[in-house]
């Protein structure tokens, strides 16, 4: 049997209230709130995350064979997406991987590959960050996410869902396009593009059913993922007349997450799911995805998507708009950062996207980043590595800087003491500057630092654990 | 092993200062060349009767041939040191080391930098290729992590740390109101400074050391010799460095209150020198303001408050122009600015006017007649610093 090990949605910390858009624009916006990945978090960072909730401390299931990443927005032309999160989730060199995209469907497909596959255990991981011009759809009805779907043979590990089947329908027709690395997006008449959905849903979802013997009415609940509201809204309608569940297609709370959505949708689906449930998903982008499963009663190790939603904090539009680039702001005037260097940070692979550091045999000090001789003891060449993107630090001391150059000044930074031994300086993030205190707890997470001659480049930050109390402190 | 010093065996002869200033119309070597034309005219000697130069400068030139160049300098060594913000005390700390050695009868140590050509405030590192996980704070905010830390350690409440260090950049500006070469001469009451924005964690622009060009030149010669070019040399009486491991950035038991690597070359500035107690035997001493908490710290890493102490001791007006022991009497980099190269040779410049009685009346310190001064200059960041600790005296033995 094959099916799903986990899935995982990752919602960023930011949110945008659609409000304020029109009460800056004048007109536009709507009703309900959209994520809005940070300044330093991009589709790679976004799927990271995602996936570092299912991966990270997991003895229970198989190594990961195969890697897959979906992203509309790709860091990079020529250079694949795929080996950056591999790298980040130190993940051995036998492992292959594969960018799904930059086109929307690569998302779903890579989910039916991924369920097709011999491999033994797959990772399929998206990451979107959805932009457009002020004022535009995109902006008011996206939303920024990843996913990460572990999906195997049961043998893999336990599985949250057994894959009972499903159909794949493609066709060629123009609904929305956009040139690469194009701000805007550019759609057809929408009731055009509704139509070819709503025929190619009904087509897939049909054979899907009769792929595995199965009713409408046998279906206990349905997420439809589509890039506009109504796309697949007849077919929702007529399972809903058939008793079948439809979930909320978090258009409200989070936005159409691109790539990310039918990963973000599956993984809130099974949430709301129990043992035995008969659960669908249909992913509509240039065609269509139906997969049904069937709900196990195994747990997921992932902070359920409602969770998330639950916190978070708002985003002035003005900030927003700052962040995505589309209102120019003036910089710090300080020389910017200078690009990394590709040999020195290969060379240093492991503490760059893994943030391994190293721990003296002898005295048990950790070093951040890892060094050859120890600065207890001074032995030399007896170092093990120290995974320590999973531990939690306590701020020893802190500032913020209103003068470094920061893609969002001010740098927020402060001294961090590792639960488990290790300190190091770094800069914090998804933090307000007036919230930080001596003994605040923090975790580690993989973000975009900055951008220099076109190079990405990604680096480890600290965050606020949410809820976390402050050392000394009385609640 | 052992730091052995080379108390007495070396004197200073002859300084030069420029004045520290945004110098539009003088590059780096217009200003070493005044600098040490200043310095030798004043003993009578010419660039051609220097046998050896040590040329400090972090930024504004490579080689001995920056210096070699513009004074035209002929078959003669010029080194080029760069150590950080200590870079001018460590080309004088090689001149001294090359004289005493026996190497050389005379020696120079220029200390150069111009900043101001970078079209940038502030001083801005040349970038070296890296992996790109280095922090990109500025000094500012590194120093500024010594404030919530040791306001949490000693039990200083935040607002009172600021009048504190507010109070400590108000004491060198009223000292360099008073120094025609000093860039910024105008005095700042403790309420304007609490009342500037914050830049950089509890740090307002006025925290921080201004940015300036300017140059200073220290010859030296065997302490033997030294009369026969000046009847009021300065002796070498210590002169120490420590590179810090960068450790405190790795090792959670360092807490962000001290600096270690200024401790350790203090404490081996004080054997070489067979000082004891630093406050009541030094006449004066010029540290290293690069910001205020920075000095704040440093009357306890020098010895001359407890641990703990220091801001009372600043509130009380210990380290004033005519308080216990003077501190940064010329005004410091809080009103000179910081020419990373000529920094350390510009605070000797001070030390040399005050312990021959050259200071102007109205900054003159009344400990002078003990005889003793002390340099310490850094360079790096609270966790990765160098340091270095001079001991300067009026008499030998």
């Amino acid at each position: 049997m094959r099916g799903i090990i986990d899935v995982c949605g990752h919602l960023p910390h930011w949110r945008l209230e659609r409000s304020e858009i029109a009460a800056v624009l004048g007109s536009g916006g709507g009703a309900g709130t959209r994520t809005v990945a940070s300044y330093d978090e991009d589709p790679v960072t976004l799927g990271v995350a995602a996936a570092r909730a299912l991966l990270i401390g997991r003895s229970d299931v198989a190594p990961v064979e195969s890697l897959t990443f979906a992203t509309t927005a790709p860091v990079y032309a020529e250079k694949s997406g795929s080996p950056l999160v591999h790298a980040a989730l130190q993940l051995p060199s036998s492992v292959s991987t594969l960018d799904a995209g930059p086109g929307l469907r690569g998302a779903s497909a890579a989910l039916r590959a991924a369920l097709h596959s011999t491999d033994r255990l797959v990772a399929v991981i998206a990451g979107d960050v959805r932009t457009g011009p002020a004022g535009s759809v995109d902006e008011n009805g996206g939303g920024d996410a990843g996913a990460a779907v572990l999906i195997g043979d049961d043998s893999a590990g336990e599985l949250v869902a057994e894959h009972l089947g499903g159909a794949s329908a493609t066709h060629e027709f123009l609904d929305r396009w956009r040139a690469p690395g194009e701000l805007r997006m550019h759609a057809w008449e929408e009731r055009f593009g509704q139509q070819r959905y709503d025929e190619l849903a009904a087509d897939a979802w049909d054979r899907a059913l009769g792929s595995c013997g199965l009713t409408d009415g046998e279906v206990t609940r349905v997420a439809v993922s589509s890039p506009h509201a109504r796309a697949g809204a007849a077919l929702a309608k007529r399972l809903g007349a058939a008793g079948v569940e439809v979930t909320d297609r978090l258009d409200r709370s989070v936005g159409f997450t691109g790539a990310a959505h039918p990963g973000l949708l599956l993984a809130d689906l099974l949430e709301r799911s129990g043992a035995g449930d008969v659960v669908a998903l249909v992913a509509l982008a240039d065609g269509a995805e139906v997969f049904l499963f069937r709900r196990t009663a195994a747990g997921s190790a992932g902070q359920p998507v409602a969770e998330q939603l639950a916190i978070g904090a708002p985003l002035p539009y003005g900030k927003y708009l700052a962040w995505r680039g589309v209102l120019p702001t003036q910089p710090p005037n300080r020389p910017e950062p200078a690009r990394m260097s590709a040999s020195a940070a290969e060379r240093r692979s492991d503490w760059k996207y893994g943030f391994v550091g190293s721990r003296d045999r002898s005295s048990g000090a950790v070093h951040l980043p890892p060094a050859r001789v120890s600065y207890r003891g001074g032995t030399v060449d007896d170092m093990e590595p120290a995974p320590m993107a999973a531990h939690r630090a306590t701020v020893a001391t802190f500032t913020v800087d209103s003068l470094a150059y920061s893609p969002s000044p001010p740098v927020v930074f402060a001294v961090c003491d590792f639960e488990d031994g290790g300190r190091l300086p770094m800069e914090l993030t998804d933090v307000a500057a007036a919230d930080v205190r001596i003994g605040m707890q923090v975790e580690m997470t993989f973000r975009r630092i900055g951008t220099a001659d076109g190079i990405a480049n990604y680096f480890w930050k600290a965050r606020p654990v949410p809820g976390a109390p402050v050392a000394g402190e009385a609640d | 092993m052992a730091s052995h010093g080379i108390a007495d065996q070396v004197a200073i002869i002859a300084m030069g200062c420029t004045t520290f200033r945004e110098h539009w119309d003088r590059g780096a070597d217009d200003l070493a060349i005044d600098a040490t034309v200043e310095a030798l005219d004043s003993v009578d000697l010419r660039p051609a009767d220097v046998d050896a130069w040590w040329l400090g400068t972090a930024q504004s030139g490579m080689s001995g041939i920056t210096l070699a160049a513009p004074l035209k300098l002929e078959g003669v060594p010029v080194t080029r040191v760069e150590n950080y913000c200590a870079t001018g005390s460590e080309a004088l700390r090689q001149a001294c080391y090359a004289v005493a050695s026996g190497a050389y009868d005379v020696a120079a140590a220029v200390g150069v930098e111009k900043v101001k050509d970078s079209g940038y405030q502030g001083l801005n590192a040349f970038p070296i290729p890296t992996d790109g996980t280095q922090r990109t704070l500025t000094a500012a905010a590194m120093f500024s992590l010594v404030a919530p830390a040791y306001a949490e350690k000693y039990g200083v409440d935040p607002t009172e740390l600021r009048r504190t260090l507010a109070r400590i950049a108000s004491k060198n500006h009223a000292n360099g109101a008073r120094n025609p070469r000093a860039q910024f001469r105008r005095e700042m009451d403790v309420d304007a400074i609490c009342a500037m924005p914050e830049v950089a964690g509890m740090l307002s622009v006025f925290d921080c050391a201004g940015v300036a060009d300017g140059a200073a030149t220290a010859v030296v010669v065997r302490a033997e010799d030294a009369h026969r070019y000046t009847d009021s040399p300065l002796y070498v009486k210590a002169l120490s460095f420590v590179a810090g491991n960068g450790s405190g950035l790795l090792d959670p038991d360092y807490d962000y209150t001290h600096f270690p690597e200024c401790e350790w070359a203090a404490r081996d500035a004080y054997a070489q020198a067979g000082i004891t107690d630093p406050r009541r035997e030094l006449a004066m001493a010029e540290v290293h303001d690069c910001f205020t908490p920075t000095e704040l710290v440093l009357m306890e890493d020098l010895g001359f408050s407890e641990r703990g102490e220091a801001w009372r001791d600043c509130e009380a007006g210990a380290f004033d122009l005519h308080g216990d022991l003077p501190v940064n009497t010329d005004g410091g980099l809080k009103s000179f600015g910081h020419p990373v190269g000529a920094s350390g040779l510009r605070m000797l410049f001070e030390c040399w006017l005050q312990l021959r009685g050259e200071a102007p009346e109205d900054r003159r310190i009344e400990t002078a007649d003990r005889g003793l001064a002390l340099t310490h200059n850094l360079g790096g960041y609270p966790g990765e610093m160098v340091s270095f600790v001079g001991i300067w005296g009026s008499e030998l033995g």
